[in-house]
């Protein structure tokens, strides 16, 4: 015990916890001072404002498989369901801008009914949620094309895109704010505010112990249900933004649940829960985003740059990975 | 101390082949009323080559799950290996073998960089495995355009088409492979240390298992599986196809096949057998549908389902098997 004391001091003397996001912030740091070397511009406030607003999307799934996998589950649906949510939003618009926002309303409904569903079976009916999230992945994807014959039908109204494309202009010192960015701010604090609740930190002892929490009184499989729905909703908050950004495709959400995990482990949450704030989970995707844009910035090609990723983030897992097992 | 006395408890057999009779029975009623024939010489044939592509990836993912650990990596390996296959031989006979074996060699070794990075960086097998098939992906996408290469005509015509009877010579490969993960698990040391690592890490550990090696190990052998299956593609399809793997969904649906037969995702339990009867689960389900020209769409939507609900399944006899 004496000689693992001693040597846990200087790590705590730079204060790195596992979990934290001090990691996080660093990686973050050297890629803007990549960035601002490159492209000084990039920096200035519209540019990073528009960044900021672009990458709201995947900021927004991060958070919400953060609730899941924080809990010990994983959300494989997310991709397919803010698909599902962008065709579906289009064919039930139809271009016209009356319905938006029953619509909206709808995209909501249908983003918590998926998580509920992924989230029942998985803790009712004990199915590993991969398996779970993995079906409705195949159901989704199945129903959407199913459902609009092979090609997206309909189109979205210019009041529903506005939340992905527009912005409020003439803000001093920022120029223009992205209504993605504020959209984005709102569920950032909501999340942080709802980690900080006791709803959170049941959450993550369930992560941590499920038995013991369900010892403790906690209702484990309520708590992972609501972890779903919350997974869910997030999705359905970045498909709308989503597709006012870019439009109505089939391959809207393609990978992104991918890009959601790995942004999620990027921020220093433990895949298998218990460990991990949704802060760095957001501030992972933030760096995907970043890193992606660096990656243009110094020309790298489209091709190349799943490998440029994959490297990055193989190193920066096994980075903090074998500093936390050096304690 | 003799192997015969580490034999573990056996469980009996899986019952992903009750649903399998049940699913072909159903499947055959249901054809003979749409006025088809379930067991024709050519449904039979297309089957078991569906079979044999799946079956392949997924016994190697059957090795790392039960290790406790996981391949999101093989739908590249899968891709990459047709383009190795495919471009080394240029159509050549004489080159099968040197092809074969530069695939497989070339499979290998992103399974040893999967182990290591598992083993000794600690990654997460889920983040480790994902992050080398982007590294993958990024050679592939910047590499090819579309297909490369063209498979010998000799291999086109004995491992891609030639069969036995019914029986594809790919599915008595499959055989074969089955027969020897097998044999490694429930007869070697190999095996019973895998399995024990896939249990309890921490207790293998403990009882002197080199837990490192014999998950590099796995993670090896699952990339060699996934070698084989590119080759096979490479020869059903006369050519190296960058996209092969990851558009068939190769990497979840092997996941999935080796759930459906009964090996946990935590590691620790199932075995090969059961696997097999996954993937013939997940075939048959395909070829009925075929028949019944259900639209590909509607298709997935019922797999999505089929795969939840057999799993579901698995978990209420495991709780009502912990109950008594």
């Amino acid at each position: 015990m004496q000689i693992v004391q001693r040597r846990r001091l200087p790590l705590r003397l730079i204060r790195v916890r596992p979990g934290g996001v001090l990691p996080i912030l660093t990686i973050l740091a050297v890629l803007l001072v990549l960035v601002g070397i490159r492209q000084p511009d990039f920096l200035d406030p519209p540019s990073l404002m528009s960044f900021l607003g672009r990458s709201a999307p995947i900021i927004l799934l991060a958070a919400g498989q953060y609730f899941v996998i924080v809990c010990g589950e994983f959300d494989l649906s997310v991709g397919s369901l803010v698909t599902a949510q962008v065709v579906v939003a289009a064919r039930l618009i139809d271009s016209d801008p009356a319905r938006t926002w029953p619509v909206v309303l709808l995209l909501l409904a249908f983003g918590a009914a998926v998580g509920l569903v992924n989230g029942l079976i998985t803790t009712r009916l004990r199915v590993p949620s991969f398996i779970t999230t993995l079906g409705m992945f195949l159901i989704l994807v199945g129903a959407v094309y199913l459902w609009s014959d092979g090609s997206p039908k309909g189109g979205l109204s210019e009041e529903f895109r506005r939340f992905g494309r527009r912005a409020v202009e003439d803000v001093p010192l920022l120029g223009r704010v992205p209504y993605a960015l504020l959209v984005l701010l709102a569920v950032a604090a909501l999340a942080v505010l709802l980690t900080r609740s006791d709803f959170g930190r049941t959450l993550v002892a369930v992560g941590d112990n499920p038995r013991t929490a369900e010892l403790s009184g906690v209702r484990v499989w309520r708590t992972r249900t609501i972890a779903f729905i919350l997974s869910g909703l997030a999705a359905a908050v970045a498909a709308i933004l989503l597709g006012g950004y870019s439009g109505v495709s089939f391959q809207a959400g393609a990978g992104l649940e991918f890009g959601a995990i790995t942004a999620v482990v990027l921020g220093g949450v433990a895949l298998g829960g218990g460990r991990g704030s949704v802060v760095g989970a957001m501030l992972g995707a933030l760096t995907l985003e970043l890193l992606f844009a660096l990656m243009n910035f110094y020309g790298v090609s489209g091709a190349l740059r799943s490998t440029v990723q994959g490297a990055i983030i193989l190193l920066a897992v096994a980075v903090s990975a074998t500093r936390s097992s050096a304690r | 101390m003799s192997a015969r006395s580490l034999l573990p408890a056996r469980r009996p057999v899986p019952g992903v082949f009750v649903a399998l009779a049940l699913t072909l029975a159903i499947g055959w009623l249901v054809v003979l009323v749409d006025g088809g024939q379930l067991f024709n010489q050519s449904t039979t044939v297309s089957l078991l080559h569906v079979a044999a592509g799946l079956g392949f990836v997924a016994v190697g993912q059957t090795l790392v799950i039960l290790g406790g650990s996981l391949d999101l990596s093989v739908a590249y390996v899968i891709s990459l290996s047709t383009l190795v296959a495919a471009e080394t031989m240029n159509g050549n006979d004489g080159a099968v073998v040197p092809a074969i074996g530069l695939a497989l060699a070339v499979s290998a070794g992103i399974g040893l960089l999967n182990g290591l990075l598992v083993t000794k960086l600690r990654v997460n097998a889920f983040i480790a495995t994902l992050g080398v098939g982007l590294l993958l992906k990024g050679y592939l996408d910047s590499g090819y355009d579309g297909p490369a290469g063209t498979t010998s005509p000799t291999l086109v015509q004995t491992l891609g088409y030639q069969r036995v009877g019914p029986v594809p010579l790919s599915f008595l490969l499959l055989v074969a492979v089955t027969g020897m993960a097998w044999f490694a698990l429930s007869r070697t040391r190999f095996g019973h240390h895998l399995v024990a690592v896939g249990g309890d890490a921490e207790v293998a550990r403990l009882s002197g298992v080199r837990n490192d090696r014999v998950l590099v190990t796995a993670h090896v052998l699952c990339s060699l599986c996934a070698g084989l299956a590119g080759i096979y593609l490479a020869s059903r399809l006369g050519s190296g196809a960058p996209r092969v793997g990851t558009e068939g969904l190769y990497d979840l649906e092997s996941i999935a096949a080796v759930v459906i037969g009964g090996t946990a995702l935590a590691g620790g339990r199932g075995g090969v057998v059961g696997t097999v009867g996954g993937v013939l689960l997940l075939a048959s389900i395909d070829a009925v549908f075929n028949q019944l020209d259900v639209d590909a769409f509607f298709k997935q939507v019922i797999r999505g389902a089929i795969i939840i609900a057999a799993v579901a399944v698995y978990a209420r006899r495991a709780l009502r098997k912990a109950a008594s």
